[in-house]
């Protein structure tokens, strides 16, 4: 996600007027778009989406979409009214493919431009939090090698060992020493965070933003400490 | 009723045969019936170390196998005679281990002896799995040192995921050995201390045992330490350990051979 940014300067202009004049910039980033592809009955589809919509608030919210109708027959006016219905659900299409191109007309013209890309595989939808099941706390040690994979809240009552690792959609809370990886907001929650009594962790990420041993500061090692997000930020700071 | 015990660490070279060997030996002296069982098949040891090498005619995979029963493999030791051993084989490797063929082993000598002493290859895999399988405790041997540390703590998960006991819910005890400690060079910061190891892997310790060369001497002659140097440091320490084992409460020291050249000055007095 990181934006490569790239500096175009006109190659022949003179060198007083290119030092006043502002350079063009271009930012390089490459990101997820979702596929959706609707299969037939296409009513039953749509309440399909409207159940899933309801268990994850704001999945669609703000991720481009990418609507393949190769597997239900519209007609031009069909396809319209079908955009129209996912646009009522907020979902924000950057083209759509497997159809005509000519079937794209009036608003819908600018979908047409095919997307291309690369699959990625089938993603699930996170749950939404708060309902019941979205917290779990373990009575055990981690050990070395053992992984606590959870959709929601991590509690680890005792340490996290060096090669164990906890990945949380939500926020990880470690009653012991940490000293394996901690993942929290794995499904893409920035508000995730992670405390633990003793910090001595390999890697800290939270909604993807990690960070490992080395780029911590030495003073809270083996502290009570905990983790959070500010921007695009790790941020780490002692407990008291 | 028998106890099986593996004696298990993950990485190698931490002292795993070394100490299946002292303990096994410590724990017949006691008048315990006990059966060391050599699971490293295809790198089997056991048998050095006990100084039985030139008496091996069946192994253990000939029993799980069924082509020789016990009373062909069994070697009784010829210093103690409640110790023996069951070797592996070296021409074979662990894939001739088999799920049945083991639990049947491990029940017929339940039969048989006080303890039976699983040895367990390093690694976590097949071997290792088949000598953890029946344990109702496991002694897990480690070196204060990070990378032996965070291997014992995998095998602590594995002791408490993959055992015949874990499955059916119980837990099963693990006890630490530490090996190759040097009070001195832990006091200097060169290596963990006792604390620190306990405080990563949070189990119940078993014993330290010295950094010593009668260690080494021993395994050359072919014989358990707590045999062949009974008053040496590390013999004293796996001694207090066979003990603690049996349900003793000895205090927790670490011997050190300095202790020894008194213990002899006054063994030899007493005996003038």
């Amino acid at each position: 996600m990181s934006p490569a940014a790239l500096q175009i300067v006109p190659q022949n202009a003179e060198p007083e007027t290119s030092a006043k004049r502002k350079p063009v910039r271009f930012g390089g980033r490459s990101f997820m778009a979702l596929v959706l592809a609707p299969e037939p009955p296409v009513d039953e589809w749509l309440a399909e989406l409207d159940e899933l919509a309801a268990r994850s608030p704001g999945f669609f919210g703000s991720r481009p979409v990418v609507l393949d109708v190769a597997a239900i027959k519209l007609s031009p006016r069909m396809l319209a009214a079908f955009i129209g219905e996912l646009e009522i659900r907020g979902v924000r299409l950057i083209g759509v493919e497997g159809c005509d191109p000519k079937f794209l007309d009036g608003p819908n013209a600018r979908l047409a431009t095919p997307v291309g890309g690369r699959a990625a595989g089938e993603l699930s939808a996170p749950e939404a939090k708060g309902a019941a099941g979205t917290s779990l706390v373990v009575d055990q040690p981690v050990r070395s090698g053992q992984t606590i994979s959870f959709n929601g809240d991590v509690t680890i009552c005792g340490s996290v060992a060096s090669g164990a690792e906890i990945v949380a959609a939500g926020s990880i809370h470690v009653y012991g020493a940490l000293r394996g990886r901690a993942i929290a907001g794995s499904s893409g929650s920035p508000a995730a965070r992670i405390f633990c009594r003793r910090l001595d962790a390999e890697l800290l990420a939270i909604d993807g933003v990690y960070m490992t041993t080395d780029e911590l500061d030495p003073a809270l090692r083996g502290k009570p400490a905990r983790a959070w997000l500010a921007g695009e930020q790790l941020k780490v700071a002692a407990l008291d | 009723m028998a106890e099986v015990l593996v004696v298990t660490s993950g990485k190698g070279g931490v002292g795993k045969t070394t100490s299946t060997a002292a303990l096994g030996a410590a724990l017949a002296q006691t008048g315990q019936s006990v059966v060391v069982v050599d699971f490293d098949v295809g790198l089997r040891n056991l048998d050095l170390v006990m100084g039985a090498e030139r008496r091996v005619v069946y192994d253990l995979i000939n029993v799980v196998q069924g082509d020789a029963n016990l009373n062909q493999a069994l070697i009784r030791d010829k210093r103690i005679d409640t110790l023996s051993l069951l070797p592996a084989s070296q021409t074979r490797d662990k894939d001739a281990l088999t799920a049945e063929g083991v639990e049947r082993v491990v029940n017929e000598l339940k039969g048989r002896f006080d303890w039976i002493i699983c040895d367990s290859p390093a690694g976590i895999e097949r071997g290792a799995y088949f000598a953890m399988r029946h344990a109702d405790l496991a002694v897990i041997v480690t070196n204060p040192e990070v990378s032996s540390v965070r291997d014992s703590d995998r095998i602590i998960g594995l002791l408490d995921s993959k055992t015949e006991k874990a499955e059916r819910g119980e837990t099963i005890e693990k006890l630490l050995l530490l090996t190759r400690y040097d009070p001195v060079r832990a006091e200097r910061g060169d290596m963990l201390k006792v604390d620190d190891v306990l405080e990563i892997l949070s189990i119940s310790l078993l014993g330290i045992i010295p950094e010593s060369p009668e260690v080494l001497k021993a395994s050359n002659l072919g014989s358990p330490v707590t045999l062949s140097n009974p008053i040496s440091a590390p013999a004293r320490a796996y001694a207090d350990a066979a003990r603690r084992l049996r349900g003793e409460t000895i205090q927790m020291t670490v011997p050190s051979e300095k202790k020894r050249f008194f213990g002899n000055l006054f063994g030899r007095r007493a005996a003038a």
